[in-house]
């Protein structure tokens, strides 16, 4: 094994080098001049990003531990855009003098857990998956209680620790079982010799649960809306997209590789989940008035709508996911980023607030209205042709009434959605949210959510290139 | 081959302009506005030009005109041998228009920079005027029949804004609404026709379909629906669309309405280009027309022959200028149309298509010159009624000699251009059906009447008194008209017959004088008639008016065309169909819809008490939930 094949893993060393480099930097500031890591970390996350898209190595690492390929490739690259936005994105909020000291802390807390969504992406076993889990998750946790002056961040850290400890909890009895009933943990080992023993299925449905939690699929979803009103709202919109894009990716890997013989059954199980996370999302949305509390139950919906492209079972099925991941990255980057502008300026983010926005803050205004527009699936914008290509893929898996059934709660989240547009343009309000004036990456950030709306929606070559890479259900 | 791909640049410059100034256009002063506008016109009329001269005459390989993919991108995968792409398609007729619309639309603009001055929304009605221009030249330039629809559509679109300009006149918004509804209908027929088409074919590429080898003429059999083929059906749809967009009878109740947009929108879009593109979209598939479906072909002619004579009986009794105008446009397409649809394929046997285009090209000269003249001259007297003009030709000196021209031309004296693009389509005419011919032979003898009815009534006549002695329009607005005047003169002299042929390939011409001289005095008639009426203040029209008092009654109110769709729309389809289908919409649809949004609203109310707040409780669903699925795949499945 050369030096060069290390370049395999060239995502996952070079953000563990970038980690160490913010550390070792922000030890050598002055406390006055913490911020100044900001541009540092922009700048070397953008280099990052650029090289993680340069053509590189492929191949598998550690005796089959490690797998990198053209897909995983691309996966960690739409999560390092998304990451980068959100690192325009939060600046505002990190200058507060509430947060100066801990600037870095953020970006190297932020950089762990997508350290550890890599390795689980490229994982070729449940060991390696396992620990890029927790790394992923730990760091989350401190994540979300980022402000622990304030109880609700605190209570965040709390809640989502304890949470994620128990779903860690079964997931490794489920792993366990696994272990024990085929002797071995790598995916390709355990994908020849699975089988519908009950012990077996009991160990995947626990498997299941786990990611389920990640994603916030119904019933393991309840943590989601508490988390995400307390946490610091660029740490909700991390956890809302890039985390769960994430488990999304990994999920879809998993069941169509390692899970391939039981795919009738766990269709069944999806099936159900579907329908329920999809409905329960939509009837919690409706009535929320907190905006980061109403967007963790819209992500809830549409964790609902990524479950019919797996379903698909085929090509299609995993490229809709991922396209459909990569669109609502930038449409939910979209709401979040508005709500995370107005919040670092006037700290308000109820939907009251929201009322008579647009007499105010007419660019912020329409720029909500195209996400909410994306996020509910109308078209021209991106988010149209994400859901369309999900509905294609469950229909063309014959799954005709889980289709009229998404299109039935599309249509209910098309309600919810416009209650906020409704809001910014039609309701009066005695005293609206006065203009401001966003900083300059705060305005890059929302103007890149834009671009990629109108983009993805209009360059069809993005979801040719997704498809060529994508695989169905293997069937050794 | 010589690389043409700049010829994208032609409708992307106008787009460029019309978001420049849509965004930013509030900011600056008007009149910069207007000159960017033009300034982005002048550039697509010049890449037009280079286009033209290398095309027709830098030399090409082999016989004839190849042609040509200059440029396409894929779009949109359908099926995998279904795309739709978007790209510049030259050849002979697409180099024509892209002269013709550049051309007109780039004097309009000029034109405009005066007519316009001092109009509210100065600004918006320039970036307008780009966004149709954009949306004109990417229809003419398209590589199939997907894009020509995408533009065809928003061409519709800015049809609509333009007309509607004036949006705070209730008759502008009225007309800009039936335009588009009218237009709307017709584009269904179109959309259907594509669909057919491009299901039995599996393609929509033009190359692909008018390719002799090609599936649409090879193979144009398929199922029969009352005797004709699949094919010619829906070759018929597509000249639906066609007929709407250029007013042929009976989707033309829209074109006189559409009058109500300012003048020079009346000169660009519904004399010279969009109410065109009918004539050039069959001219496009005209191979498959001829070859595979000739009885769509009937139908083409049919319905040209009758909108010309129609329009030109109507066109005799109007009495708003630019409504005459418009009755004229109708009834001069028509010809084009008849023209088609008269053609036979390659060689001498494309004269009717040669023809057609040939009159395309001349009529959007003198059609244009006649509108914008007309524009000078409401600019000067600030009304459009003629009997309110009289005598105009002391004040307006410059518009009066262009307007004699214009009118001239359009009777089809010679040398003048008209003489012959028409001629051709009535010998055309008489080697295919005579009936026919003979009906346009007497429209050749309306539009010299009512051409020169307009004329004398407005810079002849009686000696009116108007509120302020008109003046004659600036200079702005001059040069645009003697500009469309010479070319009104000398655009007869072009070599169609060598550039512009059903097959890309030149062939010989005869003048026939047994059919060109009595066409001319014929013309002279209708003049000499309208000269004795018209020229001085006598009581011949009333007389002849009270004579054949049920005809003008008729031909005045346009043959009741409008009541006749009011009643179909209002009295049958609303009360039989749409009010049954209200009620069952209101009692049964919506009704289902509130019950679902009641049950919706109320279990969503009954869920909130799942999310308590409290960690020990998420645990616990978690748990049962996990527990449940083992239940319920382990045991029950």
């Amino acid at each position: 094994m050369s030096i060069y094949d290390f370049l395999t893993m060239r995502h996952e060393l070079l953000l563990t080098l970038i980690a160490i480099l913010v550390l070792i930097i922000d030890l050598n500031l002055k406390p006055s001049q913490k911020h100044y890591i900001i541009p540092i970390v922009q700048v070397l996350f953008l280099l990052h990003v650029v090289i993680g898209f340069l053509p590189g190595n492929e191949g598998v690492m550690f005796g089959g531990m490690y797998r990198s390929s053209a897909l995983t490739i691309i996966m960690k690259n739409i999560l390092n855009v998304g990451v980068l936005i959100i690192l325009f994105q939060s600046v505002t909020w990190l200058k507060s003098p509430d947060n100066r000291e801990k600037i870095s802390e953020y970006f190297i807390l932020l950089f762990s857990t997508l350290i550890g969504m890599y390795f689980m992406i490229s994982s070729g076993d449940f060991l390696m998956f396992y620990l890029g889990l927790e790394i992923a998750t730990i760091p989350m946790a401190a994540l979300a209680a980022y402000t622990h002056h304030q109880t609700r961040s605190a209570e965040a850290g709390i809640k989502l620790i304890l949470s994620s400890a128990l779903s860690s909890g079964v997931l490794l009895f489920g792993l366990s079982f696994i272990y024990g009933t085929t002797g071995s943990l790598y995916f390709d080992q355990v994908a020849e010799v699975y089988s519908n023993s009950s012990l077996q299925i009991l160990a995947f449905i626990f498997f299941f649960a786990g990611m389920a939690f990640k994603i916030s699929l119904v019933p393991f979803h309840l943590w989601t809306a508490d988390v995400y009103e307390g946490a610091p709202v660029n740490v909700t919109s991390y956890l809302s997209v890039i985390s769960k894009g994430a488990a999304s990716f990994i999920l879809i890997i998993i069941l169509f590789t390692v899970f391939h013989s039981i795919a009738y059954l766990w269709k069944d199980m999806i099936y159900l989940i579907a329908i329920l996370t999809m409905t329960v999302g939509n009837l919690f949305a409706m009535r929320q008035k907190n905006m980061k509390r109403f967007l963790a139950f819209s992500s809830i919906a549409q964790a609902g709508f990524i479950l019919l492209g797996i379903l698909g079972g085929n090509v299609t099925g995993m490229t809709s996911v991922i396209y459909f991941v990569l669109v609502y990255i930038f449409s939910n980057l979209g709401a979040f980023g508005v709500v995370s502008a107005i919040l670092a300026v006037t700290g308000k983010e109820s939907m009251d607030d929201y009322d008579g926005l647009y007499a105010t803050n007419p660019k912020l205004s329409l720029l909500m209205t195209l996400s909410m527009f994306s996020l509910a699936g109308i078209p021209p914008v991106a988010g149209f042709f994400g859901k369309f290509f999900l509905f294609t893929a469950a229909a063309s898996a014959g799954y005709y009434w889980l289709v009229l059934i998404a299109v039935l709660n599309a249509t209910i989240s098309l309600y919810y959605y416009l209650l906020v547009v409704k809001a910014m343009f039609i309701n009066k309000n005695e005293t609206p949210i006065a203009y401001f004036k966003s900083d300059l990456p705060t305005r890059i950030g929302l103007l890149a959510c834009v671009l990629g709306i109108f983009v993805l929606g209009f360059w069809s070559q993005i979801y040719e290139i997704i498809s060529s890479l994508s695989f169905g259900i293997v069937n050794f | 081959m010589t690389d043409y791909s700049y010829t994208i640049l032609i409708p992307l410059v106008p787009l460029a302009v019309f978001l420049f100034i849509g965004l930013t256009g509030h900011k600056m002063k008007p009149i910069v506005s207007g000159l960017i506008g033009t300034a982005g016109l002048a550039f697509g009329a010049i890449l037009a030009y280079i286009t033209a001269i290398s095309y027709f005459w830098g030399g090409h390989e082999g016989a004839g005109y190849a042609s040509i993919k200059a440029f396409e991108i894929p779009w949109l995968h359908v099926t995998k041998n279904l795309t739709i792409s978007l790209g510049s398609l030259i050849d002979p007729i697409s180099v024509m228009m892209l002269v013709v619309i550049t051309t007109v639309s780039l004097m309009v603009h000029i034109y405009s920079l005066g007519y316009m001055k001092g109009e509210k929304g100065f600004h918006r009605f320039f970036a307008f005027l780009s966004l149709f221009s954009f949306s004109m030249l990417g229809l003419v330039l398209a590589t199939n029949i997907f894009q020509m629809y995408i533009f065809w559509e928003l061409v519709g679109v800015s049809s609509f804004l333009l007309i509607g300009f004036y949006y705070e006149k209730p008759s502008a918004v009225a007309a800009s609404k039936k335009a588009f509804i009218v237009t709307r209908f017709a584009d269904l027929g179109f959309l259907i026709g594509i669909l057919m088409l491009s299901f039995n074919t599996q393609t929509f590429d033009f190359q692909t379909l008018v390719s002799q080898t090609g599936p649409a003429i090879s193979q144009p059999g398929g199922a029969a629906f009352m005797g004709l083929s699949v094919l010619t059906w829906s070759l018929i749809f597509i000249f639906m669309g066609g007929a709407g967009k250029s007013a042929m009878f009976p989707l033309h109740i829209w074109l006189p309405d559409a009058m109500e947009g300012p003048t020079p929108v009346s000169a660009l879009i519904h004399a010279a280009t969009m109410v065109v593109a009918g004539v050039y979209l069959v001219a496009r598939l005209f191979p498959v027309y001829a070859l595979g479906a000739p009885d769509a072909l009937t139908v083409v002619a049919w319905v040209g022959g009758i909108s010309s004579l129609f329009a030109a009986v109507i066109a005799c009794t109007q009495t708003d200028i630019k409504r005459v105008l418009a009755y004229s446009t109708m009834s001069q397409i028509g010809y084009m149309m008849l023209a088609l649809g008269v053609s036979g394929y390659g060689g001498h046997d494309g004269l009717g298509f040669m023809a057609a285009n040939f009159h395309l090209f001349t009529h959007a000269m003198f059609k244009a010159l006649l509108f914008l003249g007309a524009g000078a001259v409401i600019h000067a007297v600030h009304n459009n009624d003629m009997s309110g003009m009289g005598g105009l030709r002391k004040y307006l000196p410059w518009t009066h000699a262009t307007f004699l021209i214009a009118c001239i031309t359009i009777a089809g004296i010679p040398p003048l251009s008209g003489f012959f693009s028409k001629d051709e389509i009535l010998v055309a005419a008489f080697h295919h059906n005579p009936v026919l011919f003979y009906i346009e032979y007497a429209v050749a003898g309306l539009t010299a009447f009512y051409m020169f009815r307009l004329y004398y009534s407005i810079f002849w006549g009686k000696e009116t008194h108007y509120h302020h002695t008109p003046h004659e329009a600036p200079l702005v607005m001059i040069i645009p008209l003697l500009i469309l005047a010479f070319g009104s003169i000398f655009a007869g002299f072009l070599p169609f017959e060598e550039l512009v042929t059903s097959d890309g390939l030149p062939f010989e011409l005869h003048t026939e004088w047994a059919i060109a001289i009595p066409s001319v005095l014929i013309a002279l008639v209708g003049i000499t008639v309208a000269t004795i009426m018209y020229r001085k203040v006598t009581a011949i029209p009333d007389k002849i008016a009270g004579s054949v008092s049920h005809l003008y009654k008729w031909s005045y109110h346009k043959f009741y065309m409008d009541e006749v769709y009011l009643f179909v729309t209002k009295k049958i389809i609303f009360r039989f169909i749409s009010r049954p289908i209200a009620w069952f919409d209101r009692h049964v649809v919506d009704g289902t819809m509130n019950g679902i949004a009641g049950v919706t609203q109320f279990a969503s109310f009954n869920i909130r008490n799942l999310q308590s707040g409290k960690v020990q409780q998420y645990a616990y669903v978690f748990i049962t939930g996990a527990l449940v699925l083992v239940f319920i795949f382990v045991f029950l499945w």
